[in-house]
């Protein structure tokens, strides 16, 4: 069953069109990926599903289990269980870790607090009283963004470009939340353009220039990174079977 | 009567559970001095005027007071005024830090005037904390003017907080001078609403070598309140460091300005500032929100921070 619907949506900024008629289906349940090359549109797909002030002035529809969203500001989409990780994730100076967490958990309780820092491979006692700011590395922030996120339990999280600025032990940690926000029933969507971060998807799209240009399974998408399609000015697509594009479902 | 004055103070500021009368202590009602309590090294002088204190505070050569010295100037009444003049003396090598409460919960019209002479012996360490808490009513005007002398790597700091009720009218006129390896730090985290008026005008001057310099300043004004921040670092002499950091945000009309001032005569000095006025930073706020916080408290959330 699908818990996000794009529905013919276009996205033109100036005289520039961003997104040209993107129809896909994400699956409930299930870590699906949008991948494509810089520029693709991909961090704008996850702008414009988050409902963020510049991005809504789109065409098409865009339905969350089955309920158009067009209408709706980002905290009303949020309610709905919609969230968004950012590329590069906002700095609060003066927020504690703590209470930057706690704004967005369920359970107010500090001890959530405790627990998705854990999740995430931060130690509570270390980062409780940190402000969320500049004396952050950037992989912690993706990692206290991420614990936010976890604490959230949304339907529906897309993370934006998981891997990038972070170091290897950060990323083994970023994809063992993936883990848990799956088990949990969180649809994840992954926007990247990283083979690494491509392997952790049960499915994949893969856009262009505002196009989708396939999908399928993740094994079938990563053919593109293997020398055929990036960078991707459509010449060099591999045999796409036109056919299965059409209608956008996997 | 004087018991009670005191507890209704102490109540006013959140005090009246944890206050222990062994602390080392001034409290001011006014221009009554309601209690007191010096410690050995510390001695404190307060003298009462027609119109309020005056209060000679010195701690002696190599002293270092263990816990903080707690000050509270009240004005419980509705109406008044209340000049406070100080004249603090930190001797060589001594230690103190001072935690200060201002409180007027119920001020109609009072005015608050407070004149500090501050001398920080070398390598003597000073640290204030002063916080206050004024009535919802806005009629409550603040003029603190401070002339700070430091001797040779001496530390100064002080931290002005005003975040609960209405400000009212804030005046602030701080000046640092500091001798060789001295250090002073000044900051003033301030919530403007309605109609208040918040003037802040911090000034170091570094004159010794090595001397440093640290004005922060960050500033929330809603509806219509004005702010105007003038922030100034002259350094003189090699190797002096100095930063000024002015952030404020607006809502609403509210109005702020900032003037950071830094002036470098020695080529070997180095001087930087930074200064943000705007509304609330968009990614911080669409960050919160798609959290799913209202737009409302999702702004609360980054002025407390921002405050804290």
């Amino acid at each position: 069953m699908a818990i996000l619907e794009l529905r013919d949506v276009s996205l033109q900024v100036n005289s520039t069109l961003i997104l040209n008629g993107l129809s896909m289906e994400f699956e409930s349940g299930y870590v699906q990926a949008v991948v494509g090359p810089n520029g693709a549109g991909k961090s704008t797909l996850a702008s414009l599903i988050m409902g963020l002030p510049d991005y809504r002035q789109y065409t098409g529809d865009i339905l969350f289990e089955g309920k158009s969203i067009k209408n709706l500001n980002v905290d009303e989409r949020a309610r709905l269980g919609i969230t968004l990780a950012w590329q590069e994730p906002a700095r609060f100076e003066g927020l504690k870790v703590s209470q930057f967490i706690l704004a967005s958990a369920r359970n107010k309780d500090k001890k959530e607090v405790d627990r998705v820092l854990e999740m995430v491979g931060l130690e509570p006692a270390r980062y409780h009283a940190r402000d969320v700011d500049k004396t952050l590395s950037g992989g912690e922030r993706k990692r206290i963004e991420l614990a936010s996120i976890l604490a959230m339990k949304p339907r529906l999280v897309m993370l934006d470009e998981p891997d990038s600025g972070v170091d290897i032990e950060a990323i083994d940690r970023i994809f063992e939340a993936i883990d848990y926000l799956k088990k949990d029933g969180t649809t994840v969507l992954l926007i990247t353009h990283s083979p690494k971060v491509l392997e952790k998807a049960d499915q994949a799209f893969l856009i262009c220039h505002g196009t989708l240009v396939d999908q399928g399974k993740t094994s079938k998408i990563m053919e593109y990174f293997r020398g055929k399609c990036l960078p991707c000015p459509h010449k060099n697509v591999p045999e796409i079977n036109s056919a299965a594009i059409v209608g956008g479902k996997i | 009567m004087t018991e009670d004055l005191v507890e209704e103070i102490l109540e006013s500021v959140n005090l009246h559970r944890s206050f222990n009368k062994d602390t080392p202590h001034l409290i001011i009602n006014a221009n009554q001095v309601l209690s007191s309590h010096q410690v050995d090294g510390l001695i404190m002088e307060p003298e009462e005027l027609p119109d309020g204190v005056r209060a000679r505070l010195r701690v002696k050569k190599g002293v270092k007071i263990g816990s903080p010295v707690h000050l509270c100037f009240g004005l419980l009444p509705e109406r008044g005024v209340q000049h406070i003049i100080m004249d603090i003396q930190i001797e060589d090598e001594a230690e103190v830090s001072f935690m200060a409460h201002c409180t007027f919960p119920n001020a109609v019209n009072v005015e608050h005037l407070m004149e500090a002479q501050i001398k920080v012996g070398r390598r003597a360490w000073y640290s204030y904390f002063e916080r206050h808490w004024h009535s919802e009513e806005g009629m409550v005007r603040v003029v603190p003017v401070a002339r700070i002398e430091l001797e040779e790597g001496a530390h100064f700091s002080t931290e002005f907080e005003l975040l609960k009720g209405r400000v009212g009218l804030i005046d602030m006129d701080y000046l640092t001078v500091g001798q060789a390896g001295s250090s002073a730090e000044m900051k003033a985290r301030i919530f403007g609403r309605q109609d208040d008026r918040i003037k802040i005008k911090e000034a170091a001057h570094l004159m010794g070598e090595g001397s440093r310099a640290a004005l922060t300043t960050h500033i929330a004004v809603k509806n219509k309140a004005r702010a105007e921040i003038n922030n100034e670092i002259i350094a003189e002499a090699p190797y002096a460091r100095g930063h000024v950091d002015c952030k404020e945000i607006i809502q609403d009309d509210g109005i702020a300005r900032a003037v950071p001032v830094v002036e470098v005569r020695n080529p070997k000095a180095h001087v930087t500032h930074e200064a943000a006025i705007g509304s609330v930073d968009s990614k911080q706020l669409q960050t919160l929100m798609s959290r799913g916080l209202s737009e409302e408290e999702a702004i609360d959330l980054i002025i407390q921070g921002l405050l804290s």
